[in-house]
């Protein structure tokens, strides 16, 4: 990944607006003879639309907020701050609280990162300092595959597959051996917290491992070698000379994965029961903001319910926006100003 | 690294790996591999069960029929697979335009505090979940159209491409070496001919990776097109109709209690995840193909 903050090597960054200024009055003049096309006029022309361009991405995400925050209103006047700390969804008597939504987007993120930070740790550790080098394109590639299947495929697959398989044969081996912590017991119907955290984990290994990999490859090789000559074994020098270095990256990536998590409609809403409760058991169906989103956004008849919401989106996503801001500094912090020779 | 330390002095190095170490050190590496089978597990399940579903129940009339009324075995899904190049073509058109002129912003003219602020907001762009910006397409075309439609759909899967093409295009361009700028400044063309027809043609092949990727992202989204394309059940080819789409009429027939729905929906699935391998798998063999291999 290019950084772009980062003054470039072969593009110094003053230079080539300096640069050009000069060589465009110049090229005006000589441009007319050669060519006939060119001039200042043209220059500003281009100039100011491709600056149109790039205002328009700034002016998307005001669009976002200003609609958010608009639309929400009357939500936010109803039911004040009360709303994210009430668990009451009652559409008819249009009495809105999203903790259940609020509940089931937490727990069912963190099973998932529960489940998918060890695996793609230990698959991005794999790859950049195990695996023979004819293998680590391929493995690359084909955890790369997992992150260009569509997230109503992997709802699809769970339903028919994973489901299935939980309440047949996991979720009773769970509940006999773990079930004294609470947190597996209840009927095994498959669908739930549980099913809903295992296809998250699936989806956000991609992106957690990709990341990870970035970072680890950017840690310098004499780093390695430096551990490996005080008589490290491989795995030492991996946690003492990669993975320590590499700390805040990873994190980063973890946080990323966090946020893609957070804001996951289809896969989650098709297995987890849907249902608005709050309960310790990860086999309970639960609800989570963008399922709820999903499932009764286009049919909310009545202002406020419609406002409320809406107002749930702008909950989903400014929690999204900051966990990703958050993760973006962190990964910065560690590719910044070292160029990745590490994978070479 | 204290036990390092300790193990190292004195003794030589060869010998200082005692037993306990070594066998963590194995036990290590099993692990390691371990977690690569357990990532690529689901995966190839996930693809052989759509292989084993999808090729039995891909037939003419799923291609060429729309849905049968509810309950009634047969039909198809022409009308989404139409549909959805529908939603995806309005979605490019607005989309790639404009992420390729931020991209260019970005690259050109973007070492600024503006540049800054434009390139963060891409990447927070990107990780805005996509069904808030379904709420937001709702809000800025349906309820202005009074009704749900293509062009809301593709409106807000253009507002998902856009940070995506944007920051690949100004990546590629970076790339393009500053001393081929200069040697056109030095042949007296102006700026704007520059970027064009150098800087953006010798891009070119990075540029469609970065539209590719992008297409594929959004072509499998479900959660933006719910209220927004919404869905239809008959053939429709109007931008300001409700519109099927292919993941859409997946999920309906997902969560339908029809045993010959599920079949279709796996037909479809299958489809579309052909559609989007294919881009995805085009694109790596450009990459390396192209002159960007190296990057």
């Amino acid at each position: 990944m290019a950084n772009p903050a980062l003054p470039r090597p072969d593009m110094p960054g003053p230079q080539p607006v300096e640069g050009t200024r000069v060589t465009s009055t110049a090229a005006r003049r000589s441009g007319s003879l050669l060519q006939g096309s060119g001039g200042e006029v043209p220059d500003r022309i281009f100039r100011s639309v491709m600056t149109a361009c790039g205002l328009a991405v700034l002016g998307v995400l005001v669009l976002i907020v200003y609609e958010l925050v608009s639309g929400s209103g009357l939500s936010w006047h109803a039911f004040g701050f009360k709303f994210f700390a009430g668990s009451e969804w009652d559409p008819v008597n249009e009495h809105f609280g999203a903790l259940p939504f609020i509940y089931g987007t937490l727990v069912s993120s963190l099973v998932a990162l529960v489940i998918a930070v060890p695996l793609s740790v230990g698959v991005a550790v794999f790859t950049t300092e195990m695996c023979p080098r004819a293998l680590r394109a391929p493995l690359s590639f084909f955890v790369e595959l997992l992150a260009a299947i569509p997230s109503v495929i992997y709802g699809l697959w769970a339903m028919f597959v994973l489901v299935p398989l939980l309440s047949g044969h996991i979720q009773p081996f769970l509940a006999k051996t773990l079930g004294w912590t609470g947190l597996f017991e209840g009927p095994p119907y498959g669908i739930g917290m549980l099913a809903a955290g295992i296809i998250l984990a699936i989806m956000i290994v991609p992106i957690i491992s990709s990341i990870t990999r970035e970072v680890l490859s950017v840690v310098p090789q004499n780093q390695r070698e430096g551990v490996l000559a005080l008589g490290a074994t491989r795995w030492e020098m991996i946690r003492l000379g990669v993975l320590r270095n590499a700390r805040a990256g990873i994190v980063g990536g973890i946080i990323l994965g966090l946020g893609r998590a957070l804001g996951e409609t289809m896969a989650v809403t098709m297995v987890i029961g849907n249902s608005p409760q709050i309960s310790r058991s990860l086999f309970a169906p639960g609800y989570t903001l963008a399922s709820v989103l999903a499932n009764e956004f286009s049919e909310a008849t009545g202002d406020v319910y419609r406002s409320s919401l809406i107002e749930i989106g702008l909950a989903l996503f400014f929690v999204t926006i900051i966990v990703n801001a958050l993760a973006q500094l962190l990964v910065w912090t560690v590719t910044r100003g070292q160029p990745a020779r590490g994978n070479a | 690294m204290p036990e390092l330390a300790r193990s190292v002095s004195g003794k030589p190095a060869v010998q200082a790996i005692s037993w306990r170490r070594r066998i963590t050190d194995r036990v290590m590496t099993g692990v390691a591999v371990l977690t690569v089978v357990i990532v690529l597990v689901p995966l190839f399940a996930i693809f052989g069960y759509l292989l084993y579903r999808g090729l039995g129940s891909i037939d003419w009339a799923f291609l060429t029929q729309t849905p049968k009324p509810v309950g009634e075995v047969g039909g198809g899904m022409a009308n989404a697979i139409a549909g959805s190049a529908l939603i995806l073509g309005i979605a490019s058109i607005f989309g790639v335009p404009f992420g390729i002129g931020a991209g260019i912003y970005l690259a050109e003219f973007g070492r600024n505090r503006l540049g800054r602020v434009v390139r963060f907001t891409a990447d927070v762009l990107n990780g805005v979940p996509s069904i808030v910006i379904g709420i937001v397409a709702f809000e800025i075309v349906v309820i202005y159209q009074k009704h749900f439609s293509a062009l809301a759909g593709g409106v807000a899967l253009a507002i998902m491409m856009v940070p995506t093409i944007c920051r690949t295009t100004e990546e590629m361009l970076l790339l393009v070496p500053q001393a081929l700028r200069e040697a056109a400044y030095g042949l007296g063309i102006p700026r704007w001919r520059t970027t064009l027809s150098i800087t953006l043609r010798t891009a070119t092949s990075g540029i469609i990776t970065g539209v590719m990727l992008a297409f594929a992202r959004v072509a499998g989204e479900t959660a933006p097109l719910l209220f927004t394309a919404f869905g239809n059940t008959f053939w429709s080819l109007r931008y300001d109709q409700p519109t099927a789409a292919l993941p859409l009429q997946i999920y309906v027939y997902a969560n339908s209690p029809y045993e010959d729905w599920h079949r279709q929906a796996w037909a479809g699935s299958l489809v579309l995840i052909i559609l989007i391998v294919t881009a995805v798998a085009a694109v790596r063999y450009a990459v390396r193909r192209g002159s960007f291999g190296t990057a």
